[in-house]
């Protein structure tokens, strides 16, 4: 056999090496999870006061964005834009590796991960969670389908129809994550309405986020430019969400100052709660949202490395409003008597400690290596690779 | 101490006294203390038999399903409750087989909370434990329903569907769940436990289903928690429901909880 033909080429030996990363983060996070099952919870950071922690962050960050990032085909099947047409199978297949992640986090975080097929098979369907267990698996196959629609063109009249529902059952699913938090009556931090249309919105632009990054890397390494009309349609795009994002947290801190039964609450986490209020603000608000919208709109960026950047603080953001929406929610103690001070050894009327750990991470980290593994095969072995068409020059003009 | 308990002592406290009046030189008010303690008695022993018998009416049978004629609660007089006093959490570890440690991880299925208001500066202790609600969030939220609540009212978790995900902690407005982190040993035959589960107060499932006192109850050395049907208007519960003021904590919430308090 001649030597050259035992050479590895540059990109099959970029895939192993990812693949090999990736594989080794699952097994990271297997070992953590397989930690954590037999010497019980006590090896986090969590306990009886914050019950949801790191793990939880990570794995509800991966299932919004995993029906977020659904919204580059939904814009492409069903309001018919050609750009987005071309980004759907790249998509959908984000959106099934995140939710993967997402769903792999949740499940190894269980107290009992090996009852999981209880979940799977008996339902209380007066449980928000038990309809976000159907809406998930409802969502892999209606998604896998669609792929199929897209990528098969016998089927390719089909995904039209098929990308309505998947379009409609992912507003559905988002509705019914956000609501885990909005039926909880007694939380301060949560039980509101308003956080179902928050958690849609967050979807889009942690989604898109997600999608832009996946997009610059597949896009670099196969050593194609993105087109500049593609980008700057989508970068404008992430820009609209991301400040529809921070209108909606705006609104549900407003509507709390509003209430005076949830001021101290709403002071906690604004300002003198520690490191909620710095991730809030830092994280969320300057890193999160402003310096994204600046590098997307303001007059001399708006360039592709720009919007690269901008996606990446969009997710570093997403990951600090989730912990203080999931941490510091439950931090804040449970007012059992207003109008009097609770004090008793079960934290009442006490911040509730919470530090994450190592187990916790290695098991979030988990999750976004399943992502990650999952869309790494997919690319490699079908074909999943956007592809532009060349545009004439008129439709270059109406694009800006 | 229990009712039977504390009968048995004054039955021999009167003995003492009478033998007492006996002695050459007794004094009359020996002799009147023992008249007293015997009429007492006389009077007493028919009201303590018909407790006996409600008791073992109440007991049910093996295999005979639970039924929503009865609604078990209690009734909390938080004035006769000393912030002092520890004996209802103690009765309650000893007879769930919990620790009794206090930390952030450790299961607490009854604490004492120490109440300050603000307004007047007055302060109350109380103990807290699942309030057994009519409508109790734990159980709608719960996805495979393993939190669920008996005909009778009492709301528990079964140990075999439970998944341990937390979800019913993080929805409970009273604090009243527990989730075990670590492996346990030395556990309670009557109250299976285990690791990865949430778990809380079961008013004593056991105990009650054999016509019995929750441990709390039975312990508390005031008499401040009586335990009873709150659907028969003739038992003691609820004659005193009717009689004093009562409250339920988060009454605003309309969860109809089992637990109410005087005194808040």
């Amino acid at each position: 056999m001649h030597a050259s033909q035992l050479t590895t080429p540059p990109s099959e030996r970029r895939f192993w090496l990812m693949v090999a990363l990736g594989g080794l983060l699952v097994l990271l996070a297997l070992g953590a999870a397989h930690y954590m099952e037999t010497s019980g919870h006590i090896v986090t950071g969590m306990n009886n006061h914050v019950v949801w922690g790191l793990p939880h962050v990570f794995a509800i960050f991966l299932v919004v964005a995993a029906s977020g990032v659904l919204n580059v085909a939904s814009i492409g099947s069903v309001f018919g834009k050609a750009d987005y047409k071309a980004r759907a199978p790249l998509s959908g297949l984000l959106c099934v590796a995140m939710l993967a992640g997402g769903l792999t986090v949740l499940s190894l975080d269980l107290g009992r991960p090996e009852r999981v097929i209880i979940a799977a098979t008996t339902y209380n369907f007066t449980s928000v969670f038990a309809w976000n267990m159907f809406m998930y698996s409802g969502m892999f196959a209606i998604v896998a389908l669609y792929l199929w629609t897209l990528m098969d063109r016998r089927m390719n009249p089909l995904s039209k129809k098929v990308g309505l529902v998947a379009f409609v059952w992912r507003l559905v699913l988002t509705t019914c994550t956000g609501s885990i938090f909005a039926f909880l009556v007694a939380r301060e931090g949560y039980g509101s309405a308003l956080l179902a249309p928050m958690f849609i919105v967050m979807s889009f632009a942690w989604g898109l986020a997600v999608f832009h990054l996946v997009q610059s890397v597949i896009f670099a390494w196969n050593g194609l430019p993105l087109p500049d009309h593609v980008h700057r349609r989508m970068s404008r795009l992430l820009g609209v969400f991301v400040a529809a994002v921070l209108y909606l947290v705006a609104m549900h801190h407003l509507t709390n100052l509003y209430f005076a039964r949830n001021v101290d609450f709403e002071r906690f986490i604004l300002l003198d709660g520690g490191v909620y209020p710095t991730l809030f603000w830092a994280g969320f608000v300057v890193a999160g949202s402003v310096i994204p919208l600046l590098l997307i709109y303001a007059r001399g960026f708006g360039r592709q490395r720009d919007t690269l950047l901008a996606s990446a603080l969009v997710v570093a953001g997403a990951f600090c409003a989730l912990y203080v929406l999931i941490v510091g929610g439950q931090a804040w103690p449970l007012n059992l008597l207003p109008g009097a001070s609770v004090h008793s050894t079960f934290y009442d009327g006490q911040i509730a400690p919470y530090a994450p750990s190592l187990p916790e991470l290695l098991l979030g980290l988990g999750g976004i290596a399943v992502a990650f593994l999952i869309t790494t095969i997919g690319i490699q072995v079908f074909d999943f690779l956007p592809r532009d068409v060349s545009r004439p020059a008129s439709a270059e003009g109406q694009a800006r | 101490m229990s009712e039977r308990d504390q009968t048995n002592g004054k039955a021999a406290q009167a003995t003492a006294q009478a033998q007492e009046a006996k002695r050459p030189g007794a004094s009359r008010r020996a002799l009147l203390g023992a008249g007293t303690a015997a009429l007492a008695g006389v009077l007493l022993a028919p009201g303590i038999r018909l407790i006996e018998i409600a008791g073992a009416q109440m007991q049910r049978a093996p295999g005979e399903p639970v039924t929503d004629k009865v609604r078990w609660g209690m009734l909390i007089d938080t004035t006769r409750c000393s912030p002092d006093c520890n004996e209802c959490v103690k009765a309650c570890n000893t007879e769930n087989g919990l620790s009794g440690r206090t930390g952030p991880t450790d299961s607490q299925w009854i604490r004492k909370i120490e109440i300050k208001y603000e307004r007047t500066g007055r302060t109350v202790s109380a103990p807290v434990m699942c309030q057994h609600c009519a409508k109790p969030p734990c159980v709608d939220v719960c996805p495979t329903g393993a939190s669920f609540k008996r005909a009778d009212g009492i709301v528990l978790v079964d140990r075999h569907s439970c998944i341990g995900c937390r979800y019913c902690v993080l929805a409970c407005p009273y604090k009243a769940r527990s989730f075990v982190h670590e492996p346990l040993t030395e556990q309670k035959p009557d109250v299976p436990r285990g690791k990865g589960c949430v778990e809380g107060c079961t008013m004593c499932v056991h105990r009650v289903d054999r016509g019995q006192q929750p441990a709390c109850a039975e312990s508390c050395p005031e008499g401040a928690i009586t335990f009873g049907d709150l659907n028969d208007p003739e038992s003691a519960i609820s004659r005193r429901v009717r009689e004093i003021a009562t409250t339920r904590i988060r009454e605003d919430l309309r969860l109809d909880t089992g637990i109410r308090y005087h005194g808040l």
